[in-house]
């Protein structure tokens, strides 16, 4: 871990449903660049974490930073523009928009154009719409997915469509990425894909990463610290070999007899 | 902007002036006869409908949102106009007709987006069924209101408002209605408005601030809707609020989804044509309604996405393609 102060900081973190702490006391620091994995079993909260990290929910209870800066009580696209994109598990992408939109949507938030602007196509449309095509095309190579540009984002291939998912997020300029299960439901090449896409970006964009997922293989293979969560609680943390040794990790996962 | 943007703008113009004077043609020089007058009437209205129809596209079709309560926002138009335009008069105000039609119309769109700004911002919390009742509830409101205020004739028809639409203006407003519309979609703002309405949370979770995009539409579907009740108010001369009511609003509403919800050529026309529908049916005067309906039926059942889906008609593109050229690139439909 870094010694400077962390990217993204949670504190006590919590958030009750009626009678039911589906998140409780979750603290977690992440450095820049780092890829930290969370992990545990079904219904363990992993999910409601990310929603308590992008404003989808507020937390009840704890605190959370980016970059020192407090984000309690910001909306979902405050937060994005704060700086923490995600994508989703179910993935969510702009179905009957193309390719490029999706990633256009995405620059959005960067772009000043006025309302005046766009219905009289002044020069500030033109720049502005000029250099976002460009930027976006460029982030679509980047994931070679440039040829599929004009395609409608629900025909591509289901991996294809995790990619641009992430291209999105990258397209927000984050600093930080939350990746909720991106492997789940792909073959083994296009998980190995995945990884690839994955470190190019981390070495590109220098972004940190927190990495929710259950194909074990990829977690131990690139996440450099994994928290373990379980009924809403951090169960246990530390790198990859302490986590696989861990008794009461391997006692939630498979039980305790 | 690219050389080939340029001719797409200047044939998009050269075919809007083509069509008036085509226009003007038929209906100045009496090419159609007895009819002329009658059939001008008929124009009038599809052209007025067809920048409501639009408006409410923006909603239903862009943003995924039903409102069942848009001759609401007309009828605020209508009566805000004829309001201050008999105003007008009664204070001898001696302007040019063409100033009082702009004025006309103006002040329709803006009270219409100000009615349109103070329902949204509480109604777009809520989505799909939910906001298609407040908008029914916000026509009705509208409708009762106007039928008791004293100043929008109190339930009688309110008459003596200048007649300053004619068919010159209104196509000329039409055009610049619609042009702007489709600047609007074919801008961020508009990217912005179909992601809400293909997925919300993505649309949040990619930094678009999805209330604001939404009130922004509203509003300005609202505006447009108010301008078309402004036209309609100062051609008729004569209106009462009851003819506002929710049977015209889904009259509206079946306009966008048999043209195609999401494509503005499809509102034109499907505007255009179920507008003067029911005259050119009018021979056939009890089954037209039945033949009516039986179009819906099949229109809904062999092409759910309306007739032209999300698919524009564009003038350039075709001139490109009939001499060779590749194809313009969003080129602006008219």
């Amino acid at each position: 871990m870094s010694k400077e102060t962390p990217v993204l900081e949670a504190k006590g973190l919590g958030i009750q449903f009626g009678g039911l702490k589906a998140v409780n006391d979750f603290s977690i620091s992440i450095g820049k660049s780092e890829l930290v994995g969370l992990i545990g079993p079904n219904g363990a909260g992993k999910t409601t974490v990310f929603n308590l990290l992008t404003g989808v929910y507020q937390p009840t209870e704890g605190t959370y930073y980016l970059n020192g800066e407090k984000m309690n009580g910001k909306q979902s696209h405050q937060v994005v523009a704060a700086g923490i994109a995600r994508t989703f598990q179910n993935i969510r992408l702009f179905k009957k928009m193309t390719v490029l939109e999706n990633v256009k949507i995405a620059f959005n938030k960067s772009m000043k154009y006025s309302l005046a602007s766009a219905f009289l196509r002044l020069p500030s449309y033109w720049k502005e719409e000029n250099e976002i095509d460009r930027k976006a095309r460029e982030l679509l190579a980047l994931f070679k997915l440039e040829d599929l540009a004009d395609q409608a984002a629900e025909n591509l291939p289901y991996g294809q469509q995790r990619k641009l998912e992430i291209a999105r997020a990258l397209a927000t300029d984050m600093k930080v990425l939350l990746l909720d299960e991106p492997a789940a439901g792909m073959n083994p090449t296009e998980t190995a894909e995945l990884l690839e896409s994955i470190n190019l970006i981390r070495d590109k964009y220098h972004i940190s990463i927190l990495l929710i997922e259950h194909d074990m293989s990829l977690v131990m293979n690139i996440c450099e610290r994994i928290v373990v969560l379980n009924y809403g609680e951090i169960l246990a943390t530390g790198t990859p070999e302490e986590i696989s040794q861990n008794p009461k990790v391997i006692a939630a996962y498979l039980g305790d007899d | 902007m690219s050389k080939k943007m340029k001719i797409s703008y200047l044939i998009n113009l050269i075919g809007v002036i083509l069509l008036y004077l085509a226009m003007t043609f038929v209906f100045d020089n009496g090419v159609l006869g007895a009819k002329t007058t009658y059939i001008t009437g008929i124009a009038i209205i599809a052209m007025m409908t067809i920048i409501i129809v639009c408006s409410l596209n923006l909603l239903t079709g862009y943003m995924g949102e039903f409102s069942l309560g848009h001759a609401g926002f007309m009828s605020t138009g209508a009566f805000s106009s004829a309001a201050v335009t008999i105003a007008m008069l009664e204070a001898h105000i001696a302007l040019p007709t063409l100033l009082y039609f702009i004025i006309a119309i103006l002040v329709g769109g803006l009270f219409s987006a100000l009615m349109g700004f103070v329902v949204g911002i509480p109604a777009l919390r809520l989505r799909g069924d939910y906001l298609a009742i407040v908008t029914v509830a916000f026509a009705e409101i509208v409708r009762v209101a106007f039928t008791n205020f004293p100043i929008t004739g109190g339930g009688k028809t309110l008459s003596g408002i200048p007649k300053v639409s004619d068919y010159h203006y209104i196509f000329w407003v039409t055009v610049i209605c619609v042009t702007l519309m489709y600047m609007y979609i074919r801008s961020r703002f508009g990217r912005a408005v179909i992601a809400i309405r293909e997925d919300y949370i993505a649309a949040a979770a990619s930094g678009i601030n999805v209330t604001r995009y939404k009130v922004m539409t509203f509003v300005l579907s609202a505006f447009f809707a108010g301008v078309a009740g402004g036209i309609y108010s100062h051609y008729m001369t004569a209106i009462i609020p009851t003819f506002f009511n929710f049977m015209k609003s889904s009259e509206f509403l079946t306009m966008v989804i048999l043209g195609g919800s999401g494509s503005l050529t499809g509102s034109i026309i499907g505007a255009a044509v179920l507008a003067s529908l029911p005259e050119a049916l009018r021979d056939f005067s009890i089954y037209r309604m039945l033949i009516y309906s039986v179009v819906l039926v099949i229109v809904m059942i062999f092409k759910p996405s309306g007739i032209f889906g999300t698919w524009e008609f564009s003038l350039p593109r075709i001139i490109f393609k009939l001499f060779g050229k590749k194809e313009a690139k969003g080129g602006a439909a008219k």
